[in-house]
């Protein structure tokens, strides 16, 4: 007897088919909507154009099995004088229960689920349906948990929130899933770190949702630090609504293979966004950020700024899409990416695109890769300051811009000390 | 101070400097004029460290020590300071910071505790004021926009704010219109003292008008060809470097 070979797909399919979900009917109808599309989807190969430069091999030819939730000691990523509220997933899973404070609701998603709570039925899974997308149809069908966190009107968080989200042992694959709602007026900023505690080639598949309502100002920044050869892939989807503003700061430190897929859907007026990164690669890391910007009505304004220090073989990619719709006159759109090569072995792919529909409207966009003016190094280092010191100096200098949106103090300082530390 | 004895130099190759001997004391002013090509700004280069040149042959002892076994933010902290021709833009990176950051390298090398934030900024109002450069500059990314005299300026501003043993302008005033010229020459005066000497490196005897040389030494063709005092600067003015160049010719001939 013959048996036919499983697919790459169906090894996949087979290790989340055991997973049991105690849901309601309305979101097992969502996980098997996104089921029946898995069948019509497969792993991109380097052929599919928003695949080009990241290979997939690494991720796709790895057996795994399913993250367990665990108790860690999560004392190591917290930032440092960083008064935060921290919530904490482990493998795709929320071990703790967590205190809503007066005006957020902060649960995990499991339980919002089973509560049926505020505006869970009315954005959860909304934000992506028309994108058949491989990784985001296995989280749409297989996602565990994550933090769900919804804003009530007009109130202004003070405290931030920290999401610490781990990924432990080896072989292990989580999925992840968040969904946060700033309701009308709302302000809120939230941190989320994708870190690991040991294991190797542990890969977390994760989406997040965002619903900027009017007038809200919602900040995330993520950071993505997973030492050793983990993999990580993160969807985010935002949808913004009219005087809404919206920051996304994205620093990678690490990653064997890093995919970040953002989207951001700007669909009223006066509107603003900003999406800036700074990555930096070093041995093998391989790290791709996929941006997409969506104006889809007039008079709004957005700024994206990535930057990438690529030391010895790593690998940086930058795919940034800024799409100008008929009906979004008056927009302001600019887009930048800048790559540093460290080493001849070091790679940048840069892609910067824009689609106008619309005939009035100012927008730019920019990619530079170069290497490190060895002229400006030695006029520092004629004025006393060792090489090491010249390239810290230009380094920061060049990296600055990429993270001046970052309005968390401690924050940026705990990542300007990142950079420092993964530079020396 | 910096005593230089047959330095020969290459680059990629090719021999640029061919035995130069120099020796400049404290509290002296030394000029090197030479026609384009001569070796002037190689040997600046060579005695500031850039990689990109090879000594062959001979050395240099500055303040007792071997220069040349320097790195050069070391051959800084010992006391060299280079002012450039082609002063870098360097983006994003505030002038005041990487002066501080070079001030306390400097001190870190000596042993000495670094500088506190209220003597750093009086040191920057005080030595700004002496090249008339403008406060605003001094926070802006260095030399980034900076027109061609302001840039020079900078450069003694640096050199002002460093405070070394020898300094080497390399063509300070190249592209420099007459008044930026006097300011940029009335710093290098004013930081004149019987302890630290100047190489002034020049293409034009109009700098030597406002500062004045105790040596002038003639470079040509990777040699130091003719030394005399000052009038040596005011003949080559009237005359030429051809004259210079037919002299070699008629003692070549001889």
């Amino acid at each position: 007897m013959t048996t036919a070979e499983l697919t790459k797909k169906d090894t996949f399919l087979a290790t989340f088919s055991a997973l049991q979900f105690n849901e309601d009917s309305y979101f097992k109808g969502l996980r098997n909507d996104a089921k029946n599309e898995l069948n019509e989807l497969d792993f991109p190969t380097s052929k599919t154009e928003y695949w080009k430069y990241t290979r997939l091999g690494k991720i796709v030819n790895n057996t795994y099995t399913l993250g367990q939730p665990e108790k860690i000691d999560v004392s190591n990523f917290l930032i440092p004088n960083l008064d935060a509220q921290v919530l904490v997933i482990v493998n795709g899973h929320v071990v703790a229960d967590f205190t809503s404070v007066d005006g957020v609701t902060v649960t995990s998603l499991s339980a919002a689920k089973k509560q049926n709570i505020g505006g869970l039925k009315k954005y959860f899974n909304t934000l992506s349906q028309n994108k058949k997308e491989i990784f985001l149809a296995f989280n749409n069908a297989f996602h565990t948990d994550g933090i769900y966190i919804e804003v009530a009107k007009n109130k202004i968080v003070e405290k931030p929130f920290h999401i610490i989200n781990i990924t432990t042992g080896n072989n292990t694959i989580s999925q992840s899933r968040n969904l946060v709602v700033a309701n009308v007026g709302s302000q809120v900023k939230i941190i989320e770190s994708f870190v690991n505690v040991g294991g190797e080639k542990n890969f977390n598949n994760h989406v997040s949702e965002f619903v900027v309502a009017e007038n809200a100002v919602l900040e995330y920044n993520k950071i993505q630090d997973k030492k050793e050869t983990n993999f990580s892939i993160a969807t985010e989807q935002i949808y913004q609504e009219a005087n809404s503003n919206f920051t996304i700061n994205t620093a990678t430190f690490n990653g064997a293979l890093v995919r970040n897929n953002l989207t951001i859907e700007v669909d009223a007026s006066n509107c603003e966004t900003n999406l800036n990164g700074l990555y930096l690669g070093k041995n093998k890391d391989h790290i791709d950020n996929h941006t997409v910007v969506d104006h889809k009505k007039p008079h709004c304004n957005s700024n994206e700024v990535y930057k990438g220090i690529l030391d010895d073989e790593s690998t940086g990619v930058f795919n940034g899409k800024v799409f100008v719709r008929q009906d979004a006159q008056i927009t302001n759109a600019f887009q930048q990416n800048n790559n540093i090569l460290l080493t001849d072995n070091a790679a940048a792919y840069s892609k910067p695109e824009l689609e106008i529909y619309a005939d009035d409207v100012k927008c730019s966009h920019g990619s530079t890769t170069g290497q490190i003016d060895e002229e400006a190094i030695f006029y520092l280092q004629s004025r006393g300051i060792s090489k090491k010191g010249a390239l810290k100096l230009m380094i920061n200098a060049f990296a600055k811009d990429a993270l001046e949106k970052v309005s968390i103090e401690a924050l940026h300082t705990y990542v300007d000390n990142k950079i420092e530390q993964e530079l020396s | 101070m910096i005593k230089i004895k047959n330095l020969h130099a290459n680059i990629d190759g090719k021999e640029i400097l061919k035995g130069i001997n120099l020796e400049v004391k404290a509290g002296e002013v030394h000029a090197i004029m030479g026609p384009n090509g001569s070796g002037k700004s190689t040997l600046s280069s060579v005695l500031a460290g850039r990689e990109e040149f090879e000594v062959t042959e001979g050395s240099v002892e500055f303040d007792g020590k071997d220069l040349l076994d320097l790195a050069p933010e070391d051959r800084a902290r010992e006391g060299l300071f280079l002012a450039f021709q082609y002063p870098v833009e360097i983006p994003g990176v505030s002038n005041i910071n990487f002066l501080k950051t070079a001030i306390n390298e400097t001190r870190a090398y000596k042993g000495i505790e670094p500088i506190s934030a209220k003597e750093f900024l009086a040191m920057v109002k005080d030595k700004s004021a002496l090249v008339e450069l403008d406060a605003k500059l001094a926070n802006r990314s260095v030399n980034e926009g900076f027109s061609g005299g302001e840039k020079k300026r900078n450069e003694i501003f640096q050199m002002a704010m460093l405070n070394p043993k020898l300094s080497i302008l390399d063509e300070t005033d190249s592209g420099l219109d007459i008044d930026a010229l006097r300011i940029v020459a009335n710093g290098v005066n004013k930081l004149k003292s019987p302890n630290n000497a100047t190489i002034v490196i020049t293409h034009y005897q109009r700098l030597l008008d406002y500062i004045v040389p105790d040596f002038v030494h003639v470079l040509y063709n990777g040699k130091i060809v003719k030394s005399g005092g000052k009038e040596l600067a005011l003949e080559l003015e009237e005359k030429g470097y051809d004259w210079i160049k037919n002299e070699l010719k008629v003692e070549s001939e001889k």
